[in-house]
């Protein structure tokens, strides 16, 4: 297997960008990707959308995609796994490098939320849950979430000021970053004090209603070396699944397909949990960035929560989580969320993080963990500087 | 939205009779039926009726719902688990939103569950609601 | 043939509004109701309650109270119902799906007024007297609409009683029936509308009294039997005061009454009204006990009958629920915005 190397990243501004089709927010951040990256073509696309279907009505977008970035005849295919797509795509565009199949190819991730109604996306994104068995009852995912995050203030005591306090991190470290929905910073008193959602979760436990994209172009290390621009390299990738009911789940208050992802990926780095000095999380909700940790094994069980009190989450802290804003700050346009934590983590090792964003230390190795829907699907990355 | 009444019909062993796959190595019972035992991967199973009572193992409000809800939010989800250990995930019902409690006795009742507006098919199925005879 | 009830249950929402709430809204007099009605409060159904999920609850108590009876082998369910959920698609087919009686089963909604219920009794033990079948599963459910302001709307309720009836293993035999209808114009409702029209004070002498004395009167003489000899009795009631006042008349007792006198807490449940009453006196009967009972359905009709209680109905009565306790524990009394919301009073344009 060859080393895959991540060459060149792009993303226009996250939002509600009334101005911009799911085709122009792709072909944005696909052009930037391969101007940043100085590459003369691809070898294929893999994009990442969970819904262009219930969201504008599209379908059949690889090919649309292609068109659009002036590229017809490229080899593209549409990965799916509901918000874990775009993670999805890069592990496609990594396995086909890898496999020295092919030298360039483009990981994407797409999605154009706005143009339906609140109601019509929580219909949406709740097709990521079971249609028959959890969404015929009812469920939204913020009341998935919302029932983890009983569970697991049931079994360990977590509290309502660490569910805030992961708020408050993001939305600080989202303040500093260009491309954030929301890039301001809130206080525990906002976050306790706002409308809810599905109890225990508040509006800013959930990550937003959010229109973007983004690309990152993979290559070959012989390849990276020649571009002669800054590369990180993949070193491990790996996909977990689960149930997705939640309901048939042993334990509700861990994330088993985060475990196993996170086990094998960085099996295959070479790695251990503690070699890791920074990640990217899937923060849909302030209790999943809480489980996630716990459940990739930075942290026991139960334990995060205090740890993400007393700071160790946060850009200075001891393990900086979600430095880009994550999900909640950043925006969540759910297929373009994986690619855009790798995004993240490409000018985090490559220090072009803008102003007060980047990690003190240098760090050297990074992990992403994008999720689908309940913790139904998880894809992590390992990635370390060149 | 035509095509409703038949993905509701074929579900009507489960929903309406809470039938369920109990597989013979691993003695676990699954709603809805399936073909393969997701732990042995055996397929030896009988049909059997879930007990109607359990108790909450976690559980929401739904205050913001899709639209096919309409007015029904704010409404109580759980997850329950009955007597027999199987899990399910169900509407709360006839119950104050304050009083759902991780460990609250419930019973499973036959209900509306969802209807297409006035002029659509109705779906049945269960819900539960605090055990309390 | 013995033929009669193996096994009956009954299902009441537990909401409740009181005649007080519903007065204020209109600026009508409680007081002079709760006195007129003899009715204090009634049931209300919750929007996810309706006709087919009371009668499936109570059908799956008759189950529990048959000892064992085995769905597939009740041939015939018949619902009586003045407000099955659907106009064209049965309620009957749902509870058999429900309680696992498909497919080899005759299902059949019945229509009568608040006399649908009884009908379906009357069918059911029909069918198992001839030996047509071995059980039939009689249901008597309503979740009854009064037009807002409309003095039926302090009265119109919820709830269902279910009745397998069959020849052997019996909690109460069949004695006597008897039916006594003529054409009277004194409600109805018309095809799409939603609440019904009555004829006020019409409803009265000619319509509830003469037929109810008249179904009654007919099966006494073909008993020869004589008010006292029965232990209990229950009869149609659209009201707390109607039923109490046919029985008196007829020569019986309050004491007799008592047990299945529902309506002033319950209200009228229209079709489930007489049959309700006489799960709640199974309730408490005992053995070699004598019941009269008398349903009316507007337009007009009653269905009598009288019941020998069996040895079986110690036995039976608490393996699952009394009515009595669904009718008074675990109450919860809302007010007129809730109500009209569950009743879908409220006209939202969209």
């Amino acid at each position: 297997m060859r080393t895959v190397c991540v060459v060149g990243v792009g993303m226009g501004k996250w939002g509600e960008i009334w101005r911009m089709s799911l085709r122009d927010l792709h072909t944005q951040a696909a052009l930037s990707a391969i101007e940043a990256a100085g590459v003369d073509h691809l070898d294929s696309l893999y994009v990442g959308c969970m819904s262009g279907g219930l969201f504008v009505g599209q379908e059949h977008l690889a090919s649309l995609l292609t068109d659009y970035m002036g590229m017809r005849g490229l080899a593209a295919t549409r990965v799916e796994s509901a918000c874990a797509s775009g993670g999805m795509a890069v592990r496609s565009a990594f396995i086909e490098v890898a496999s020295g199949m092919s030298d360039i190819v483009m990981a994407s991730g797409v999605e154009k939320m706005t143009d339906v109604d609140g109601d019509d996306a929580t219909y949406a994104l709740a097709t990521a849950a079971d249609q028959e068995y959890e969404v015929f009852h009812g469920a939204t995912f913020p009341g998935l979430y919302a029932m983890m995050a009983v569970a697991h203030m049931e079994k360990y005591g977590t509290t309502r000021d660490m569910l805030s306090a992961v708020a408050v991190k993001n939305h600080n470290n989202g303040s500093m970053n260009p491309v954030a929905q929301y890039p301001f910073k809130i206080s525990m008193e906002q976050v306790a004090k706002s409308v809810m959602v599905a109890d225990p979760l508040h509006i800013l436990d959930c990550s937003p209603i959010t229109d973007g994209a983004a690309a990152v172009i993979l290559a070959s290390e012989e390849v990276a070396k020649k571009l002669g621009k800054p590369y990180i390299k993949i070193t491990g990738t790996a996909i977990g699944t689960d149930t997705i009911q939640l309901a048939q789940r042993d334990d509700l208050t861990t994330i088993k397909a985060a475990t196993i992802a996170s086990g094998k990926a960085l099996e295959m780095a070479g790695k251990k949990i503690d070699d890791i000095q920074f990640a990217e999380v899937h923060d849909c909700f302030t209790i999943a960035e809480i489980m996630v940790a716990e459940s990739i094994g930075k942290y026991k069980p139960g334990k995060a929560g205090e740890a993400f009190l007393a700071g160790e989450s946060a850009l200075d802290g001891s393990f900086p989580i979600n430095s880009s804003g994550g999900l909640k700050s950043k925006g969540h346009p759910v297929g373009a969320t994986g690619v855009a934590q790798v995004v993240e983590v490409y000018k985090q090792l490559t220090g072009q993080a803008e102003s007060g964003r980047q990690i003190p230390g240098s760090p050297k190795v990074a992990m992403t963990q994008n999720m689908g829907g309940s913790g139904g699907s998880s894809v992590v990355h390992v990635m370390e500087v060149a | 939205m035509t095509m409703f009444s038949s993905r509701n019909w074929r579900e009507y062993p489960h929903r309406y009779r809470t039938e369920a796959s109990k597989f013979k190595k691993s003695g676990k019972t699954y709603i809805p039926k399936r073909l393969v035992d997701p732990e042995t991967g055996d397929t030896e199973q009988e049909t059997v009726r879930l007990p109607e009572t359990g108790k909450v193992l976690t559980h929401t409000i739904i205050r913001i719902a899709p639209s096919q809800w309409g007015d029904k939010a704010p409404y109580a989800l759980a997850i329950i688990e009955l007597t027999d250990g199987t899990r399910l995930m169900a509407q709360m019902t006839d119950v104050e939103m304050d009083d759902v409690k991780v460990g609250m006795e419930v019973r499973l009742e036959f209900r509306r569950v969802q209807s297409e507006g006035s002029h659509g098919v109705i779906s049945y199925g269960y819900k539960a609601v605090p055990k309390w005879y | 043939m013995a033929a009669g009830i193996v096994g009956y249950g009954a299902h009441l929402p537990r909401h409740r509004i009181k005649v007080e709430e519903i007065a204020k809204v209109w600026g009508a007099d409680a007081p002079s109701y709760k006195k007129g009605l003899m009715l204090r409060e009634k049931s209300v159904p919750p929007p996810d309650m309706d006709t087919i999920t009371l009668s499936v609850e109570a059908a799956r108590r008759a189950l529990i109270r048959s000892g064992g009876v085995d769905a597939a082998d009740i041939g015939a369910i018949y619902i009586g119902s003045e407000s099955h959920p659907y106009a064209v698609k049965p309620s009957g087919t749902t509870v058999a799906e429900a309680i696992g009686a498909t497919p080899d089963i005759h299902c059949a909604d019945f229509e009568f007024a608040c006399k649908a219920g009884s009908e379906a009794m009357y069918v059911a033990l029909s069918h198992v007297k001839a030996g047509e079948m071995k059980y039939a599963l009689a249901i008597a459910a309503d979740t009854s609409q009064g037009a807002p302001s409309d003095a039926l709307e302090f009265s119109a309720a919820a709830g269902a009683g279910a009745f397998i009836m069959g020849t052997e293993n019996l909690v109460a035999e069949i004695q006597h029936t008897h039916s006594y209808m003529t054409d009277m114009p004194d409600f109805w409702r018309r095809e799409h509308e939603f609440y019904p029209q009555h004829g006020g004070r019409f409803t009265g002498e000619e319509a509830y009294f003469a037929h109810t004395k008249g179904a009654s009167n007919a099966i006494l003489k073909k008993s020869g039997m004589k008010p006292s000899d029965f232990a209990y009795a229950i009869f149609h009631q659209p009201n707390g005061k109607f039923p109490q006042r046919v029985a008196l008349e007829l020569g019986f007792t309050q004491e007799q009454i008592d047990p299945g006198w529902l309506a002033p807490t319950l209200g009228n449940t229209y079709s489930g009204a007489s049959p309700i009453g006489l799960t709640a006196t199974l309730d408490v009967a005992k053995p070699g006990d004598m019941i009269f009972m008398c349903s009316y359905g507007s337009g007009a009709g009653s269905d009598s009958f009288i019941w020998k209680v069996t040895e079986r109905i110690d036995e039976v009565r608490d393996m699952t629920v009394r009515t009595r306790k669904l009718l008074e524990e675990n109450l919860t009394y809302i007010d007129y915005g809730t109500y009209a919301k569950f009743r879908h009073k409220i006209i939202k344009n969209k």
